[in-house]
Order: structure tokens, then C-alpha cells, then sequence
């Protein structure tokens, strides 16, 4: 076991792959010699040479056209986009293209793509390089979503994504890349498809993913200070969601609360209720309770952008709001 | 179109609602209703602008803007000046070069001249300022303009008091010069006011993040004043790293093919914050680019102001003339890092930065009004004055201005505000309330 940071883990996961097959690749803008904006590729081109670790134009569009034209072809491109909102440039690319070319082709064709980039709030980047847009993406069929939070995650998710046949959209939430966590030389594999229980308890469920989970686990911490025992669930996978492990720990705990930085209305953890809603509802004693991101543009200034997120005190007070 | 020329009342006054202020979306807020629209010369009904319109022909048809004017060489509208050596009239040692191409401003009187080198030492000195005032926690990030001064304040200086700018981030000189208080520009970077105060009353758009952008937004501005038949030229200003966005190109496509009065001003510093230009093209110049969207290109020593100047006011004639939008590429270099988070160290070497330091534009511009005798010593410390009373006066407003309220937050979503933003208000209120007590 040695400690490592998320962006560390990250490194690590793009260096093995990039050593393990000769057709992967990364691309995306400052990724070479600037070793990318939160300098999760810093060494890589030095290592792998600009052949693999591609400096590209400020294109989105272009570069994750690119990446797909390139996985057609059979190449394992990585593709790097700084923000999710700049990944709105190349969202043409994404949703009518990457997701739908395996469909178009009558199964001809398909896009064994990995597009990972940066999102949420809390570094006061302001409103147009803050929000939480997974959730959007986690709509469309044709792509795989991730959201790892932790190092375990960030450095065991990639290589699984890489040999998925199709699109893999790879969410790194930007207040993880200095977390610390342990992680072994001969870190296994890690699975795709399930949810995890992060922190195991029998009276409310908080579902969490990415950025949230440390607010989760937080809430979680106070939660058992008042005597209340809450089971942490890390969502990993936003699409497909695991459903059976979010419904297997609702009904062992009969309260859930899903927390969620994305906005509320229409939103990835209104899909999170709406499946405890259909698949547990009889085992609830209470309403499931949503803590989201107020519904405005995350704000640059300080105090405001952390009254727009949410807290391990909105958390706990959903909490004791079930409970009364 | 004279119905709607009279609601928004001519230039300046803009149609607002009773008790807000007049912003963006109202500016052309009567087109929507007005029936005048129909039958406008530009009706989009009617398929847009077709050969023999008035401005679609402009290189060939278009205004003559003196020897060496866009127009002028080619024959066509796809005039390219200064790609084999860019415009200039000041050599780096601030003597004139003798360039009749473009032609030595000699319109700029003393008084000019000295509000130029003026601004330009006001903006290095209050760029300074935040820069430091962001080293010392009072603003969240800033993007400096050190080095791009003559090209910034060329621009401004170019453009009249009812154009429209467009900027990215980085144009503190184009804002300076255009007589937006720097304490509003300070205020935004440290997030005490929304997108920077006292824009609007200086036909300036808030500045633009998402790169490549506002070229969209001024390509739509200029139609709609092409619509209006308003007297007034849109400027975006954009980076050599916006250039390569889609977004871009389809502005300046649009732009053309509708004949709209834009200019697009490239600041080429050679850098987007770690990628050198020729990671972002093939092209010879940026300014080559024009000739595939069939408008003018132009090549300047953005570092020469005098040049800058020159060659701007040239395109900005022309573009008021009718001629349709122009690309206009000032070389210059960006000086400072990519804002204060970034460590340029990583990516480029002294020598480069040694390079240009000693083109430096303000003392190019300084030495050649000494040699004219428009500037001395008094000059120079009023300048100085002038530049040290800004930057004091923003590092007192900004000190420890005070954090707007946090239920805030609610105010700027919709104009009219939804029953779930109360809602959400009142939660916020609750939890501060709680955590007060
Ligand atoms: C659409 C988009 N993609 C990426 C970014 C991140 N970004 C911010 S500034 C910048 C470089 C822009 O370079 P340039 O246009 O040359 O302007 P300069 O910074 O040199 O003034 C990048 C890539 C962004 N803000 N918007
Ligand atoms: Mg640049």
C-alpha cells in the first residue's frame, strides 16, 4: 500500500495504458508539454513522446471528432476536454456521433472512445467552468458514464473503459485531485457496473457520487455523532445506474437521500428517487430527500459558490427533516 | 425600419423597461413586434443580402479608403495587407519607418498622442496592480495584458463612442481606453459584481470565457444594427487561440457572407496559455484565413499603436462604408502568464520573453513623441500621476470591498424569479439563520 493522490492515480492509470497497447493515445488542449490543466499528464509526453500525447488546437469539436475518426479506425484514443463545459463545443461529437454511431451503422462500426474531463464546482472558476453536467450525459443511450471518487476508482476505472467496445465518458470531479488515499502496487481490476457501499450503517442510505461522496461520508461522520447510523453509497457508475445495490441497501435502511451537485429539476438524482420510487416505495418511511446545487450558474465569488453547493449540514438537516 | 431607428432612439438610448437597467437582450427589443421588419432591406424572409445589394460587392464596388486601401491590389474583396511583412510605422526604436502603407496617421493631433501613451501607461500600471492585488488574496484570478498594451489601446482608439466591443478576457487596455472605470473591471475579477461594472454605458459586452464565443455574439450584434440600419461597427476581440475554435469560423463565415459591420480584432500573443500558435494552425498568418471567408485580411505590428491605430480606423472606415467585416491580426506577445494560476515557466524560455521585452510598445510609442516633441518630462509625470491615482483608487475599492449577500445567490437567474428559486432562498436563509445561532 503506498498513499497516492487522485491525480497521481489518474496518471498511473493513463501510463499503464499507454504502455499496455500501442493504440492508445491521449489528445486534448495543454495535455502535452503544459502536462494538462490540472496536471493529471505531467510527464507523460516527456515518456511517450508527442506522437501519443498530443497537443491539439482549441477545438473541441475537432479533437473529439478526431477521437472518434480515430476509434473507428481501431485506435484507443484518450481524450482529455479541461471542463464538462467546454465538452458542450464538442457535444454534437458526443451525442449524435460517438453515441449513436454503433446504432447507424447497423452495428458495423463502433467507437471504443474514452473522453475523460473535469467537473464541479468549489475552485471559484464561476459559471462557466463549475457545473455538474454528468447528469445530461448520463441521459444518453450509447454511453457509458463514470464519476470515480476515489484514488482506488481513478486508478482502477480507466483501463476497464478503455476495453469497453463503445463510448466511456470519464467524470473527475476538480476538488479530488489532491485527495489522498491508499492504493495498492497490484490495484485490482475495478468493475464498471456496481454501485459500492462506502460506508456501511442501517438508518438512512445517502447516495452520492464523485465530488458529493465526500460530502456524503462527511454528513455521515456528524450523522453518527446524533446516534444515527447512515450507509454511504458511492453511485460510480452513472449510466448504467446499478439499481439492484441502490434498492437492496433502501430496504435495509428505509430512508435515502440522494446528493447530487448537479441542479435538481430534471436531474440525475430525480432519476435516482424516481427508481427507489418505482422499485422500493413500500419499503420507505419516509419521502426521498434530495440535497442538489441551488438552480443558478455556480457563482465565481467564494461565499457565494459555497452556498450554492451542497453541504454535510444541508445533509444532515434532510436527514432530521425525514426523521421528524 | 424607421419605426424601429425611432424606438431605440437613435445611438446611446436603448428602450428599457420602467425600473431595471437597460441590458443586453433589450437592446434590439422591438424587433420581435415590429412590423417595420418586413419589408427591411435586410429581412431574412427575403433570403439575406444578394449580389448587387448595396454592400455585397464592397471590394470591387465598394468605398476607395485612400492608396493602399483594403480594396485596393487584388481587385477583389479578399484584399491581404502586411502578410509578408506586417504594417508598421514605428521601428522598435520608435523612429518612424516611412511606411506610406498604411499611411502615418497624421490625422491623431498631440493631444491625441498623449491620451494614447497615456492610457497605455495606465493600463501596464493598473494591470500590475492586479495582478498584485490578486497575489495578495483580494481577487480570485486575473488575466494580464502585459505587452499587449498598443494593441488594445490602438484598437479603442480607433473605434467611436457608439461602436460595440466584444471582448475575451484579457483587453483591460481596450476597456481602459474605451473609459470603463477600472474598479468595475477589479470588482469582477474578485466576484464582488457580476461580469464587471460599467460596461454597458460603454458599448462593451461583459467579457467572454468560453473561448471563441463573443465572435458569435458580435457577428449577431452587427446584423441586428445591419437590420437597423444603425450607425455603428461591432469590434470582437479575440485571441490566435479562439481562431482555431469552430465557432469562429463560422462567425467570421456568417459574418461575411451578410456583409455585417464587424471587425475582428486577433490579438496573436503567440500563446494559448501553454499551446504555441503553430500548434493551432498551418496557415502562413492569421490573417491568410480571410481570403477563404472573402474579406479583407490585415497584418499589423500589433505592438506599434501608431500602426495599429492606423490600420484599424482604415478597416473601421471601410466596414462603415459598407465593405463588410474585416480580420485584422495585431502581432504582439503575451508578456505575463496565462492569468495568475498559471507558471509559464513550464512551457517557455527567457530568451523569447527577452525578445520581445525589448519591443516593448509603450517605450517605442514614448520614444517617438520625445523625438516629436509632444512628450517630456511634464508628460511623464503626469502620466505617472494619472496611472498611480487609478491603480490606488482601485486597490481602495477593492480592498476588502464588501461580499455581496449570499441570498444573492437567487437574484440573476431569471428576471422574474420562480416560485422554486423562493424556495430554494428560503432554505438558504434557514441554513444561515442556523448557522448563526
Ligand atoms: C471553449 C473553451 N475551451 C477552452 C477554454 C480554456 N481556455 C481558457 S483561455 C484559453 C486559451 C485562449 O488563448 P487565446 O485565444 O490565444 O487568448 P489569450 O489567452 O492568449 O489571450 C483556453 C484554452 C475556454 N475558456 N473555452
Ligand atoms: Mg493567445
Amino acid at each position: 500500500m503506498t498513499t497516492t493522490t487522485y491525480r497521481q492515480a489518474m496518471r498511473e492509470a493513463l501510463r499503464d495504458a499507454l504502455r499496455r497497447d500501442e493504440r492508445v493515445f491521449l489528445m486534448g488542449e495543454d495535455v502535452g508539454r503544459y502536462g494538462g490543466c490540472y496536471a493529471v499528464s505531467l510527464g507523460l509526453l516527456e515518456e511517450f513522446g508527442p506522437q501519443r500525447i498530443i497537443d491539439t488546437p482549441l477545438s473541441e469539436s475537432a479533437f473529439v471528432g478526431a477521437g472518434i475518426g480515430a476509434a473507428l479506425g481501431g485506435m484507443r484514443p484518450i481524450v482529455e476536454i479541461m471542463t464538462v463545459n467546454f465538452s458542450l463545443l464538442a457535444l454534437d461529437q458526443i451525442v449524435n456521433n460517438a453515441a449513436t454511431l454503433r446504432h447507424m451503422s447497423g452495428g458495423q462500426f463502433n467507437v471504443p472512445l474514452v473522453i475523460r474531463m473535469t467537473t464541479g464546482a468549489g475552485r471559484q472558476l464561476a459559471a462557466q467552468h463549475s457545473h455538474s453536467l454528468e447528469g445530461w450525459y448520463a441521459h444518453v443511450p450509447g454511453l457509458r458514464i463514470l464519476a470515480p471518487a476515489t484514488v482506488q476508482d481513478a486508478r482502477g476505472m480507466l483501463w476497464p473503459a478503455l476495453c469497453d467496445p463503445d463510448p466511456v465518458l470519464v467524470f473527475e470531479h476538480g476538488l479530488l485531485y489532491n485527495a489522498e488515499g491508499e492504493l495498492a502496487a497490484d490495484a485490482p481490476v475495478v468493475d464498471l457496473t456496481t454501485a459500492a457501499v462506502r460506508r456501511p450503517g442501517t438508518d438512512v442510505t445517502l447516495l452520492a457520487y464523485g465530488g458529493t461522496l465526500r460530502t456524503a461520508l462527511a454528513a455521515a461522520d456528524d450523522l453518527a455523532g446524533e446516534g444515527t447510523s447512515a450507509e454511504v453509497l458511492d453511485l460510480r457508475s452513472l449510466r448504467p445506474l446499478d439499481t439492484a445495490t441502490i434498492v437492496a441497501s433502501v430496504q435495509h435502511t428505509h430512508r435515502a437521500v440522494v446528493v447530487d451537485e448537479g441542479w435538481r429539476s430534471g436531474s440525475l438524482s430525480a432519476e435516482v428517487s424516481a427508481r427507489i420510487t418505482e422499485e422500493a416505495f413500500y419499503d420507505l418511511d419516509a419521502p426521498v430527500a434530495r440535497v442538489c446545487a441551488a438552480e443558478v450558474p455556480v457563482p465565481y465569488a467564494k461565499h457565494l459558490e459555497e452556498a450554492a453547493l451542497p453541504s454535510p449540514g444541508a445533509v444532515v438537516e434532510a436527514v432530521h427533516h425525514m426523521a421528524a | 425600419m424607421a419605426e424601429i431607428s425611432q424606438r431605440v432612439g437613435g445611438n446611446g438610448a436603448r428602450s428599457t423597461e420602467p425600473g431595471t437597467v437597460a441590458h443586453w437582450g433589450q437592446r434590439r427589443g422591438t424587433l420581435h413586434d415590429a412590423d417595420g421588419l418586413i419589408a427591411g432591406p435586410g429581412d431574412p424572409s427575403a433570403g439575406g443580402p444578394r449580389p448587387g445589394d448595396p454592400c455585397i460587392d464592397g471590394g470591387t464596388q465598394g468605398p476607395e479608403v485612400g492608396a493602399g486601401g483594403l480594396g485596393a491590389g487584388t481587385g477583389s474583396n479578399a484584399a491581404l495587407r502586411g502578410v509578408d511583412q506586417p504594417l508598421r510605422v514605428l521601428s522598435p526604436d520608435g523612429s518612424p519607418t516611412g511606411a506610406s502603407d498604411p499611411p502615418y496617421p497624421a490625422l491623431l493631433g498631440p493631444e491625441q498622442h498623449r491620451q494614447m501613451l497615456t492610457d497605455m501607461i495606465l493600463t501596464r500600471r493598473v494591470d500590475a496592480e492586479l495582478v498584485d492585488l490578486q497575489r495578495q488574496g483580494q481577487l480570485a484570478l486575473y488575466a494580464s495584458c502585459l505587452g499587449q498594451e498598443a494593441a488594445q489601446v490602438g484598437v479603442a482608439a480607433a473605434m467611436r463612442a457608439q461602436d460595440w466591443l466584444f471582448p475575451q478576457y484579457r483587453e483591460l487596455g481596450m476597456l481602459v481606453a474605451r473609459g470603463v472605470d477600472p474598479v468595475g473591471v477589479a470588482m469582477m475579477w474578485r466576484g464582488a459584481y457580476h461580469g464587471g461594472r460599467g460596461l454597458l454605458e460603454r458599448h462593451t459586452s461583459p467579457i467572454c470565457i468560453v473561448v471563441g464565443a463573443n465572435a458569435l455574439h458580435a457577428a449577431g450584434f452587427a446584423l441586428g444594427v445591419r437590420l437597423d440600419a444603425a450607425d455603428e461597427v461591432v469590434v470582437a476581440s479575440i485571441g490566435d487561440g479562439a481562431l482555431s475554435e469552430g465557432d469562429v469560423h463560422e462567425a467570421l463565415n456568417m459574418a461575411a457572407v451578410y456583409e455585417v459591420p464587424c471587425l475582428f480584432v486577433v490579438q496573436n500573443n503567440q500563446w494559448a496559455i501553454s499551446v504555441p500558435g503553430r500548434v493551432q494552425t498551418k496557415s502562413a498568418t492569421l490573417a491568410h484565413k480571410a481570403v477563404a471567408y472573402g474579406i479583407p485580411g490585415i497584418r499589423c505590428d500589433g505592438n506599434d499603436v501608431l500602426a495599429t491605430y492606423s490600420v484599424a480606423s482604415d478597416a473601421l472606415r471601410w466596414i462603415r462604408a459598407g465593405g463588410g467585416p474585416v480580420l485584422l491580426e495585431l502581432l504582439t506577445y503575451r508578456r505575463g502568464a496565462h492569468t495568475t494560476a498559471d507558471d509559464p515557466t513550464r512551457y517557455r524560455g527567457d530568451a523569447e520573453l527577452e525578445r520581445w521585452a525589448a519591443l516593448d510598445p509603450i517605450d517605442r510609442y514614448r520614444r517617438h513623441l520625445v523625438a516629436e516633441g509632444i512628450w517630456g518630462e511634464e508628460e511623464e509625470r503626469r502620466a505617472a500621476s494619472v496611472a498611480d491615482e487609478a491603480a490606488a483608487h482601485v486597490r481602495a475599492e477593492v480592498c476588502d470591498a464588501a461580499d455581496p449577500s449570499a441570498t444573492g445567490l437567487f437574484d440573476l437567474v431569471f428576471t422574474r424569479p420562480t416560485k422554486e428559486l423562493e424556495r430554494q432562498r428560503a432554505q438558504l436563509e434557514r441554513e444561515l439563520a442556523r448557522r448563526r445561532s
